[in-house]
């Protein structure tokens, strides 16, 4: 009988499986956890088990039981709105076999959770999913185990439903009573098979958000949300941007100002602490008219990726291919290159922390509670178990913005009250002016096709600053930096491959006879960047699409029949088809100034396929685009929540159209300029498509494959492609504003 | 000291009449659906209603409340009993962070008030104040055209089909 049919004959819902032990390993293979970001992540010490159960093999890390049968599930990976806070319970409700109503997570947590890093890289499914799915499998073999020694049957003759083990003569006992003499601090064993596909009700399905309705009425569900009995409200006091200080600040007048209850100063570090806060919005006024001065090397004028090209490389070929092939007939060579960007996050960073009897509990939006933890530690003189910090949401990173910064901050402001929690919070101003921004990159590319229309030979180099400053010691925070104990930053490092930070996605998915491919890793930093979502793949991805298109219309064929004439990969070969059909990119509406561009890439080349199709309408005369329409399709393996995996999907199109279209961080010689929405703008509701929708293709019992990054670069580069199709006019430096279209076209 | 309605409670609030409020919302009211952005009206984070009409809280300043009903999507609903345009979020999953969202559904909420059947371009128009950064336009946007139908209307040109 089939587990579906067994589930019939049950009826409500609830899942009976056979227990059988799987013959070889299991499975689901892990990856470096958060894409290489983070360092100082713990060591592996179980390498036969999948994803973070390597670094954390006991079962108790990930699942607890408690008496009354109710799990709880613990991932040291952070909601940041991505849904994996329902993502994760879907998979071990399933793989545990209870209702999803009495499966709950904690999340990052360093007093309770395991060490997983950072929440990055788009590997939380990959890393934290492949841990729970196979820990929950685990425990469910344990309790049956516990349950046939019970029951004095062998435990291949068991089944679960909804919180029970059943024996054949209708004999159960509940989770909770076998769990009570079971300890779940053993290490889980590779051999146990997961629950069949067919077996599964969670997994795959969509399930609605927990976080939503919560966020959607008004409950607290943000650290900035938080209020605590006796908290104080605190703002920090610095200069407007990053590369700034304050040349003589006048704390003792800053003091004096009404609902002021006291100014911390530590070194040049200073904060204002008061019971609300009105009277710190408006102090901060006061602050803002403060002489500044720039403390770093002057800026240098002009376009800065320029200077990022100009500067000093450690070179690293990271792919060399020399086949014998046929000569190229017809050549392309060009830049590509994108400027700053800015994460952006629509709430500022904020973080609350309270110091009480010599220990520190901060609350924070940081993607890496542990790093930050120990950054803490070596910055305050405490032992890292004197610091619990605890993941609270904020508004979403989409990378390393100021959340460790703010952290800090609040922890060096509460050390100054104990007793009293702190909730300090930065201002817009200050959102925009220190946080890290995304590095301004440059490609080169130069391609060549043989006569029958085929590659025959690319180079592609990559300058780039390093694409990740997330802290691991105290110089690494920005208060750190200013407390006059003499912290360094960790010296600026490449992100090796395969994960690749400047060079993320830099190796194409295509078949290329003879390659050469650089990163041009630049070390010094003139402007404090870190990593931005989609890390260098937003770059690569628009400058490999953008030239694979240039290479199509020399060889005179169609751009999807291009690729697909340069791909082996079948999975590759779905999507790009999947898509192309549901696009109808075959049957283009002919009309002028109207065109269509598609984008493909694997993330990291090893994370989800996605491939972008966008069609465009340009207004000649102002240079002004609309997107008609932007549809994905998607292979992120097992696909756990459908609906979540659209999500991410759609808003990584809109975002990535934002950046590509609109964004870009200027300098004058002292600081960046951009200091709020409209120094900034980002793309609001009148810009974004008339159209969207994402096909997903399900993989199940495939890998889970991170997704949460994968459209930035697809999407860019299909925008770029169809601005070239309805303009004739290949724009190859980011923004591709309405004013450069218009000047494109005015040039021609 | 400014008298005013706040989500149909009258209110007396003390304090410093050049204070937005934002503050008075979430500090002395504890009302967090309202979200700081920018401070600067330029984000929309902090829309509520005053009078039926979206206003961006923080640089409201509460001089200029006396005597006005003002409305925070708390007072459009709950958790366990949301209002329509809550239930459109929902049921659309209109959210990724967030934290742009009660400010969204309270322009929303506006919008479907003052018409019931707007054209797809003047619901754009009127939700463009608001910013995203996660990207949830599409499903924000699916779910002011669903809560349009569930509230008797609906948009007159719709761009997507409710799903």
């Amino acid at each position: 009988m089939s587990g579906i049919a067994r589930r019939d004959v049950l009826g409500g819902g609830g899942l009976v499986v056979l227990f059988a032990l799987a013959g070889t390993g299991i499975a689901q293979e892990g990856g470096t956890s958060g894409g290489g970001e983070g360092t100082g992540a713990p060591p592996e010490v179980a390498p036969g088990l999948p994803g973070s159960l390597a670094e954390f093999p006991h079962l108790d890390a990930w699942i607890r039981i408690a008496p009354d049968g109710a799990a709880t599930v613990f991932t040291g990976k952070a909601e940041l709105g991505q849904g994996i806070g329902t993502a994760l319970l879907q998979i071990a409700a399933d793989e545990l076999d209870l209702p999803l109503e009495r499966v709950k997570l904690i999340t990052a947590d360093t007093g309770r959770t395991p060490d997983e890093g950072i929440t990055s890289g788009s590997q939380s499914l990959q890393n934290s999913g492949t841990a729970i799915a196979n820990a929950a499998a685990n425990v469910r073999y344990l309790l049956a185990e516990r349950a046939a020694r019970l029951f004095g049957v062998a435990v291949d003759t068991l089944s679960t439903v909804n919180g029970f083990v059943r024996a054949r003569d209708g004999r159960q006992a509940s989770y909770g009573e076998l769990a009570a003499s079971l300890s779940l601090h053993v290490e889980a064993r590779p051999d146990v098979r997961r629950k069949r596909v067919a077996a599964r009700d969670h997994i795959g399905r969509d399930r609605p958000r927990r976080d939503i309705p919560p966020k959607l009425t008004g409950a607290a569900a943000y650290v900035h949300d938080m209020t605590m009995p006796g908290m104080l409200h605190a703002r920090v006091i610095r200069g407007p941007a990053e590369g700034t200080r304050l040349t003589a600040p006048d704390f003792d007048a800053i003091a004096r100002l009404p609902g002021i209850e006291r100014v911390v100063r530590v070194g040049d570090f200073a904060a204002m602490l008061g019971p609300r806060e009105w009277p710190l919005v408006q102090a901060m006024l006061a602050v803002g008219r403060m002489p500044w001065t720039r403390s770093e090397a002057p800026l240098p004028q002009g376009d800065l990726r320029d200077m990022i090209r100009a500067l000093s490389t450690e070179p690293d070929v990271i792919l060399m291919r020399d086949t014998v092939t046929l000569p190229s007939v017809r050549r392309v060579t060009a830049r590509y290159d994108r400027p700053y960007l800015m994460h952006g996050a629509i709430g500022p960073s904020c973080a609350v922390a309270l110091w009480q009897d010599g220990e520190l509990t901060v609350w924070t939006h940081s993607q890496g509670v542990y790093p930050l933890r120990n950054a803490l530690a070596e910055l305050l003189d405490l032992p890292p178990e004197r610091i619990r910090c605890i993941h609270r949401e904020g508004a979403g990173c989409y990378g390393h913005n100021g959340a460790d910064d703010v952290a800090t901050d609040a922890a060096l402001a509460a050390r100054a009250v104990p007793g009293r929690p702190v909730k300090l919070m930065w201002t817009r101003e200050q959102e925009h002016g220190w946080e890290p921004l995304g590095p301004a990159m440059v490609t080169e590319l130069s391609a060549g096709v043989d006569a029958n229309g085929r590659i025959a030979e690319w180079t592609h180099a990559v300058w780039s600053n390093t694409h990740s400053t997330r802290p691991s010691q105290a110089g690494d925070l920005l208060a750190g930096l200013e407390v006059g104990r003499g912290f360094a930053p960790s010296p600026p490092r490449a992100i090796p491959q395969p994960n690749g930070g400047g060079d993320r996605n830099a190796i194409p998915l295509y078949t290329l006879p003879r390659a050469t491919i650089t990163s041009m890793f630049v070390p010094q930093m003139p402007v404090r960047v870190s990593a931005l979502r989609g890390l260098g793949a937003h770059m690569n991805v628009f400058a490999i699409e953008s030239m694979i298109d240039e290479l199509a219309a020399v060889a005179k064929s169609d751009p999807v029949e291009f690729r697909l004439r340069h791909l082996e990969d079948p999975r590759a070969i779905e999507v790009i088809r999947t898509l192309a059909d549901r696009f109808g990119w075959a049957r283009p509406k002919r009309e002028r100034w109207r065109g269509q561009g598609f984008g493909f890439a694997r993330y990291k080349n090893s994370g989800a396929y996605c491939a972008v199709a966008i069609e465009v309408r340009i207004e000649p005369e102002t240079g002004a685009t609309t997107v008609l329409r932007a549809d994905a399709a998607v292979d992120a393996g097992e696909t756990v929540s459908p609906d979540g995996l659209r999500n991410q999907i759609e808003g990584g199109i809109v975002q990535s159209i934002s950046w590509t279209a609109h964004e870009e961080v200027r300098f004058d010689a002292a600081r960046r300029t951009a200091f709020d929405w409209s120094s900034y703008p980002i793309l609001r509701f009148d810009a974004v498509p008339l159209q969207m929708a994402v096909h997903v293709v399900d993989r199940p019992g495939q890998p889970f494959l991170g997704a949460g990054e994968a459209s930035q670069g697809p999407a860019a580069a299909a925008f770029a492609n169809a601005i070239a199709r309805a303009t004739g006019q290949r724009l190859r430096s980011m923004p591709l504003t309405a004013e450069r279209v218009r000047l494109a076209l005015a040039a021609r | 000291m400014i008298e005013l309605t706040i989500n149909g409670t009258r209110r007396r609030i003390e304090g410093d009449p050049a204070e937005p409020l934002l503050y008075v919302l979430r500090d002395n009211l504890r009302l967090h659906a309202a979200k700081f952005g920018c401070g600067l009206g330029q984000c929309g984070s902090c829309t509520v209603l005053v009078d039926g009409k979206p206003v961006q809280s923080c640089i409201t300043p509460m001089a200029a409340l006396a005597g006005r009903e003002v409305m925070t999507v708390e007072g459009l609903g709950s958790a366990n009993s949301p209002g329509s345009v809550q239930q459109a979020f929902i049921d659309e999953q209109a959210a990724q962070c967030g934290y742009c969202i009660p400010g969204m559904i309270a322009r929303a909420e506006a919008l479907l008030r003052a018409d019931p059947r707007p054209s797809e371009a003047a619901m754009r128009a009127a939700m463009r104040p608001s910013l995203c950064r996660c990207g949830t336009h599409m499903r924000i946007l699916r779910a002011v055209r669903r809560a349009a139908v569930a509230m008797g209307g609906g948009i007159v040109d719709p761009a997507e089909p409710v799903s």
